[in-house]
């Protein structure tokens, strides 16, 4: 237990606290008014699913097109649940089932399709969100087909989605500073080096696409609790680039960089709203300029170093 | 009893033949050398007896306590589980990595905390990484590495970078490892100092070493016995002074005489 109370990870836990209270006073002086919730919501959720993609292509190198499928699963099921059981409980139960699915077909995906690398990869990957996306469209009695399902009750709010952000990154972090995690980051880095050094580069590539997918899940669970209705529409192949463009934007293998990314892009798409024919070109433009000086991204696969922070703000010096 | 017995090692490529009839042995504690002109096949017969190819025939017998163990068609980490480790001609270090993490990566396959228990921080997750941060440290210090070890490998000089490669194929605690051209590309300083060093783990570790190596002078002074590679066969094998007078391991490196 004391390995838990270091130093840095109590400093981590001060500035998340900080963080949470930030945004629950704008919210509460309504400074961040209702339409702007609704964008917070929107980066919130984004963050849930850049951070399991991250694992996917950060740190474990391979290159996946596919999370809107596996964010259609876990939005369904977790609407489903949610259609049947009222309340906390049912957002609960919604959340595990789609883990669950997820998780198994995932699995069932991974299987075939991390055989394959790099482009090849993508568009296998890409296929089977496909797959998933029309497979949800034609269970006419399940899910609704191309209608949807209506009426999903609102329990997503700042807390669901700051609490799921926090819980993701613990265990994201926890699992990349680990033997695991240094194991799946040596299979991005060499694949055949990796294997000669006793590495089960298949077991590492599966468990990464598997969590990465279960974030997704997660994301896709939360957009269900938010927005009242789900259509296939929504998990489209533009999402998945949608989520693409923020993990790369940020820096592959930085979860920090897919945070403010996700801040920074949902910023700009709302401030564009108001150049509704320009806005995708304008949008466009930014992102070609910023990867051109920044062709690793915003943090490279640096992270954010929390005693920088707390040095800059003039606080203890360790 | 040999701790590696190769019989009849044969690999194609298409039309290509790479090695045919191979045939090798390795004495436990040994240092054999494995010498031949460029294009000679050693380089796959090393990925053969490592998983990396499938051998086309042929058998590889590997025994680590004293039981034969058939490693035809054994994908490569099973290989480096069984007890066999190698490092690379052309360097495969994980180079965005520290150097520490490097070792530690390939101390992985001994892990005993679970996914699960490094996820949940559990007390097991807290007591494997304090024993692989000490081992690693340790194995560091006999490479003199120690004192590089949170720099990134991709930014150590080139000879480093060989020593760490040579300490992370150790980290998998082998019985026999396989040197791919450990000296390519070293001045005659490095080279001297890396045959110390090559002797040296030899007699702390404990293990058989096989390598493939272009640098005379290292090969004659380390090796017990050497076998030349040319065309994919075995053309001669022996002490280093047979080696040394021996007239068709001459042709091939010098060309016949008109």
């Amino acid at each position: 237990m004391k390995n838990w109370f270091t130093k840095n990870n109590i400093r981590w836990a001060v500035f998340t606290v900080l963080v949470y209270a930030l945004f629950q006073y704008l919210i509460s002086v309504n400074i961040i008014n209702s339409y702007y919730q609704v964008v917070l919501y929107n980066i919130g959720i984004n963050i849930v699913l850049a951070l399991g993609l991250n694992l996917i292509i950060g740190y474990s190198g391979q290159f996946s097109l596919g999370h809107a499928g596996f964010m259609a699963i876990g939005a369904y099921c977790a609407g489903l649940v949610m259609l049947k059981v009222d309340g906390t409980v049912g957002f609960l139960a919604g959340i595990g089932f789609g883990i669950v699915m997820t998780a198994l077909i995932a699995l069932i995906i991974a299987i075939p399709t991390l055989r394959l690398r790099g482009d090849y990869l993508a568009i296998a990957t890409l296929g089977f969100s496909e797959v998933i996306r029309i497979a949800i469209t034609n269970m006419d009695d399940i899910t609704g087909g191309a209608a949807g399902l209506n009426n999903i009750p609102k329990i997503t709010n700042f807390n669901w989605i700051f609490g799921v952000i926090v819980i993701s990154l613990v265990l994201i972090v926890n699992f990349a500073r680990s033997s695991h995690g240094r194991a799946t980051a040596s299979v991005r880095e060499d694949e055949i080096a990796a294997e000669s050094m006793g590495v089960n580069t298949t077991k590492y590539k599966t468990l990464a696409f598997v969590i990465g997918a279960c974030l997704a899940s997660v994301g896709g669970a939360l957009y269900a609790g938010n927005f009242y209705t789900l259509t296939p529409g929504i998990f489209g192949f533009m999402k998945s680039v949608d989520i693409l463009v923020i993990v790369v934007f940020g820096g592959m293998g930085s979860l920090s960089g897919s945070i403010v990314a996700a801040f920074l892009l949902g910023l700009i798409n709302m401030f564009l709203n108001d150049y509704a024919e320009l806005r995708m070109i304008i949008y466009s433009v930014l992102i070609i300029v910023i990867m051109v000086y920044r062709p690793n991204g915003l943090f490279g696969n640096k992270e954010l170093n929390i005693n920088a922070i707390f040095k800059r703000k003039g606080g203890k010096r360790s | 009893m040999n701790i590696l017995t190769v019989k009849n090692l044969t690999k194609n490529f298409g039309g290509l033949c790479a090695n045919s009839n191979v045939n090798l042995e390795v004495r436990p504690q040994e240092l054999v050398g494995l010498i031949g002109p460029n294009g000679a096949g050693k380089t796959t017969l090393f990925n053969m007896l490592t998983g990396v190819y499938e051998p086309s025939e042929g058998e590889i017998l590997f025994a680590p306590n004293g039981k034969e163990i058939k490693l035809n068609g054994r994908k490569p980490y099973k290989v480096t589980k069984l007890g066999i480790a190698r490092t690379f001609q052309n360097i495969r270090l994980f180079t965005s990595l520290s150097v520490i993490d490097n070792v530690k990566i390939a101390m992985n396959k001994d892990v005993k905390s679970g996914v699960i228990s490094s996820i949940l921080r559990l007390p097991s997750h807290y007591k494997e990484e304090a024993r692989m941060e000490r081992e690693a440290m340790e194995l560091l210090a006999i490479f003199h590495l120690d004192e590089k070890a949170d720099e990134l490998a991709g930014n150590l000089p080139y000879g480093e970078q060989r020593r760490l490669e040579i300490a992370r194929a150790l980290a998998t605690k082998p019985k026999l490892l396989f040197l791919d051209e450990p000296a390519a590309g070293m001045n005659p300083q490095e080279t001297a100092e890396l045959t110390a060093l090559i002797k040296e783990i030899k007699q702390r570790f404990q293990v058989s070493i096989v390598l493939i190596e272009h640098d005379m002078s290292l090969v004659m002074k380390l090796c017990e016995r050497i076998y030349v590679l040319d065309y994919g066969k075995v053309i001669a094998s022996g002490l280093p002074e047979e080696i040394r007078t021996n007239k068709r391991v001459i042709e091939a490196y010098l060309g016949e005489e008109v």
